[in-house]
């Protein structure tokens, strides 16, 4: 009796390991949850919800949206790093997000370190836009103006302790000048604000200029290159101002998920941005597509951490 | 447009686009009956599936499926006191109590006639009046925004005119649980309790549920007898269609003010369904001859709560499809939609694709029309359905779907906990005879209330003294009399009422 109750055992572990194996193996062989940690409708729920098909298709698998929103994030971030580590749970990250949240707050639920980049997959670049209606035609106007008047310029954008609210401590800065930063709560918050003349500009992303091209002039944006989706914009660093910034969003596991996992995770995510016709929907849309696997993904938010604690000591927020 | 209106409307009526749209009602309805299933979020469930759908049934699903949960919640708020969305949160006041008094049909086809009649005054506006109204939104800035929280808030005063000390103290307490999370600005942390999880704040829904229907559920719990076994009282009576209809449309002055104040206040961005319905139960209060029987079981209180937060769905199209801001967050999402459909708010939608642009405001026409009769008899069997069920079956089976609701939410467990703990407080403060609405509008005007005073301050910086630009933008003055007009109506009525006693 205890005998076949010891091969029933046995042939129970047996099985289950080589399960556990087929799994390992054969990854995805179920669903996939992507979490959306910001609201529908915004830049990162636009990229899950293009993603989502064409991921599907590689996968093979469903991969299914969901949405755990609040604190800026944090609060999915949080479930994130706590979640099972085999690649089922996946959530979209944010740059700097990920690095200003731990830095600024007590206890946010997670340390940048414990989110395990996947890859990055879009930025938004900064752009400072105006009014069409506006009295500053070029960015010297603007810089002349702010230099005469300290502090009348009012510039609104997306959230505190955001690229935006970074972006316009660092141009203050680089181009010497005083303007007040207005944060509203999302980048689509804002543009209600500078469409109805409540503020001077924005420090927004390229995405809202873009979308409002009939609305307002951009006068500068902060990537290392033109955006493809405004050519004639030209880029901070063309005028002569050294300034780069911007949001980057990418795919993120658990701390512990296997590295084969997170490599099958990362080629299909890199299948996704080279099919054309998500590449051209997205880069139509204001995005900017940007290719980093694992380990360039890590070194790249190593390298902002440095970045920003510096920015943050400089201005004194930190 | 006229030509481009009528091309339109034929492209609409399509067997395809109908059934689509019959689906979105349908959907929609059961969705905004449960609590915790928001309009945002069964938009959201849904929008996968219209990509690979042409343009214009895409988006007349959409719209469909927003016009039935804004509709829906009203079911949920009259049969049980829970509102299924935050826009029928007026609902409750005098639908539940004419359901305590065997008359929930009558209220909900009260209910369904005012909603689908606001549906469609709100898309005439939409269709007729965009272009200017989005310009006039664009003026209420930072400091305006603020003002009109504050008019939000005197709302308190007729909702708790009965005892003015307890609401103000509740509109003290829900403005203080807003703060609870990260700030809105500044992203400062405040009374997490160093929980992560509170890093997000109090979910509206959870603390409605927990403050409404938790507390319901327990006195029907309270008051089970064998003779008393159905949680909802049924008289029958015939003519109750009719009755509906008559109260609706007799005095149309209510339908009407409530479906503009609606529409206006969807056309705001960052003002939702949320606020409409109580601002329109406010003034159809005021206006009314007899302000003593609202909260009692008054149908004009549904009227006025369901014609504006269905207006407000057409309201909140207006700066979406004219300037590319979406009014509410389910308009957020079908903004995504039309972008991912390859489709850019602005100018361009009334011009190179104003024959999709139509045909989606024709589609929100139709859906409205649909509501009329889906609404008749969904409701009806809804009803059925609630007064069948014995109390001591429905009560637990309510009970376990306002923990599914409060989860599904955001997928947080905090949200329940804090439902269950809502509801605990909630019957508390139900036996101290407090009002659940002023806590309520503390809640959600509370975050507004803050952006607006914070934003506008920060745009006042460059002035000598910052407070001034609170004071001197002409909106913000008229926004500031119509405060202290509405401030001071109750106490008027009060001192004169005192008056006439006296006199006696």
């Amino acid at each position: 009796m205890n005998k076949r109750l010891l091969s029933i055992l046995l042939v129970a572990v047996f099985l289950l390991s080589i399960f556990s194996l087929n799994v390992m193996a054969e990854f995805p062989e179920k669903a996939i949850n992507y979490i959306v940690c910001f609201n529908p409708g915004g830049e990162s729920d636009l990229t899950a919800r293009a993603q989502q098909k064409p991921l599907e298709e590689v996968f093979d698998t469903d991969v299914v949206i969901q949405y755990k929103i609040g604190g800026g994030g944090a609060v999915g971030w949080s479930e994130l790093v706590q979640a099972k580590p085999d690649g089922y749970t996946v959530a979209g990250f944010n740059l700097p997000h990920i690095i200003l949240q731990p830095l600024v707050r007590d206890n946010p639920g997670y340390d940048t370190k414990e989110i395990k980049p996947v890859f990055i997959f879009e930025a938004t670049p900064n752009i400072l836009a105006v009014h069409k209606d506006s009295q500053f035609e070029t960015l010297e106007e603007f810089v002349n103006y702010a230099k005469e008047n300290p502090g009348v310029i009012t510039l609104g954008g997306s959230g505190s302790y955001s690229a935006n609210h970074l972006g316009t401590l660092e141009f203050n800065q680089t181009a010497d000048i005083k303007t007040t930063y207005i944060p509203f709560t999302g980048s689509g918050e804002a543009v209600p604000a500078l469409l109805g003349k409540h503020v001077t500009g924005l420090m927004t992303y390229t995405t809202m200029g873009v979308r409002h091209s009939d609305e307002m002039r951009v006068l500068a944006v902060a990537a290392e290159e033109r955006v493809p989706a405004m050519p004639d914009v030209p880029t901070f660093k063309e005028l002569g101002y050294d300034y780069i910034e911007g949001a980057y969003r990418g795919l993120a596991a658990p701390p512990g998920t296997p590295d084969d996992v997170v490599q099958k995770l990362a080629e299909a995510n890199l299948a996704v941005n080279e099919m054309p016709s998500f590449k051209n929907k997205l880069q139509d849309m204001g995005f900017q597509i940007i290719n980093m696997g694992p380990e360039e993904s890590e070194e790249f938010i190593d390298d902002r951490i440095t970045y920003y604690e510096e920015i943050l000591k400089e201005v004194g927020l930190l | 447009m006229g030509a481009t209106l009528l091309s339109s409307t034929i492209a609409v009526f399509s067997i395809k686009n109908l059934l689509f749209m019959l689906f979105g009602v349908s959907a929609g309805m059961v969705a905004g009956a449960l609590p915790g299933l928001t309009a945002t979020m069964s938009v959201a469930l849904i929008v996968p599936f219209t990509f690979t759908m042409d343009p214009v049934s895409g988006m007349a699903t959409l719209g469909a499926i927003y016009c039935g949960a804004i509709f829906g919640g009203a079911f949920s708020a009259i049969l049980v006191n829970t509102p299924g969305t935050p826009s029928s949160i007026g609902t409750t006041f005098d639908g539940y109590p004419m359901a305590q008094q065997g008359k929930g049909e009558e209220a909900i086809f009260t209910a369904t006639f005012a909603s689908a009649g606001g549906g469609l005054i709100g898309t005439v506006i939409l269709i007729f009046l965009s272009v200017p109204l989005a310009r006039v939104a664009l003026r209420f800035g930072p400091p305006e925004y603020f003002w009109i929280t504050i008019f939000g808030l005197t709302i308190i005063a007729s909702l708790a005119s009965k005892n003015m000390l307890k609401g103000l103290a509740g509109g003290a307490f829900g403005l203080l649980i807003s703060m609870i999370g990260i700030a809105p600005i500044g992203g400062d942390v405040r009374f997490t309790m160093g929980l992560p999880a509170f890093q997000g704040g109090v979910q509206l829904i959870s603390v409605l549920i927990g403050f409404f229907c938790i507390p319901e559920m327990l006195r029907i719990a309270g008051n089970l007898t064998a003779q008393k076994m159905q949680a909802v009282n049924v008289e029958k009576e015939s003519g109750v269609l009719a009755r509906s209809f008559w109260n609706v449309f007799r005095k149309p002055f209510n339908f009407i003010r409530s479906s503009i104040i609606g529409a206006f206040v969807g056309i705001l961005p960052g003002a939702g369904g949320n606020i409409a319905n109580l601002v329109a139960y406010n003034e159809a209060q005021r206006a009314s001859k007899e302000p003593e029987t609202f909260g009692t079981g008054n149908p004009q209180g549904v009227v006025a709560t369901e014609a504006a937060n269905n207006a407000t769905v057409e309201g909140g199209m207006v700066p979406l499809l004219t300037l590319g801001i979406p009014g509410a967050p389910p308009a957020a999402i079908i903004y995504g939609a039309l972008m991912l459909q390859g489709l850019r708010p602005g100018p361009e939608l009334f011009s190179s694709s104003a024959h999709i642009t139509y045909a989606f405001m024709v589609s929100l026409f139709v859906a409205n029309l649909m509501m009329f009769v889906v609404g008749i008899l969904g409701g009806r069997s809804i009803f059925k359905i609630v007064t069948m069920i014995p109390a001591k079956i429905l009560v637990p089976s309510i009970i376990f779907l306002t923990i599914l609701g409060s989860y599904s939410i955001r997928n947080n467990i905090m949200d329940v906990i804090v439902m269950l703990i809502g509801g605990f407080i909630g019957y508390l403060l139900k036996e101290l005879n407090f009002h659940p609405g002023p806590i309520v509008l503390g809640l959600i005007l509370g975050p507004i209330a803050e952006k607006g005073l914070v934003q506008g301050y920060l745009m006042g910086l460059s002035r000598p003294n910052p407070w001034t630009i609170f004071f001197t933008r002409p909106i913000s003055i008229v926004l500031i009399v119509i405060i202290i007009f509405s401030a001071g109506w109750p106490v008027y009525r009060e001192f004169k009422s005192r008056l006439k006693k006296g006199d006696n």
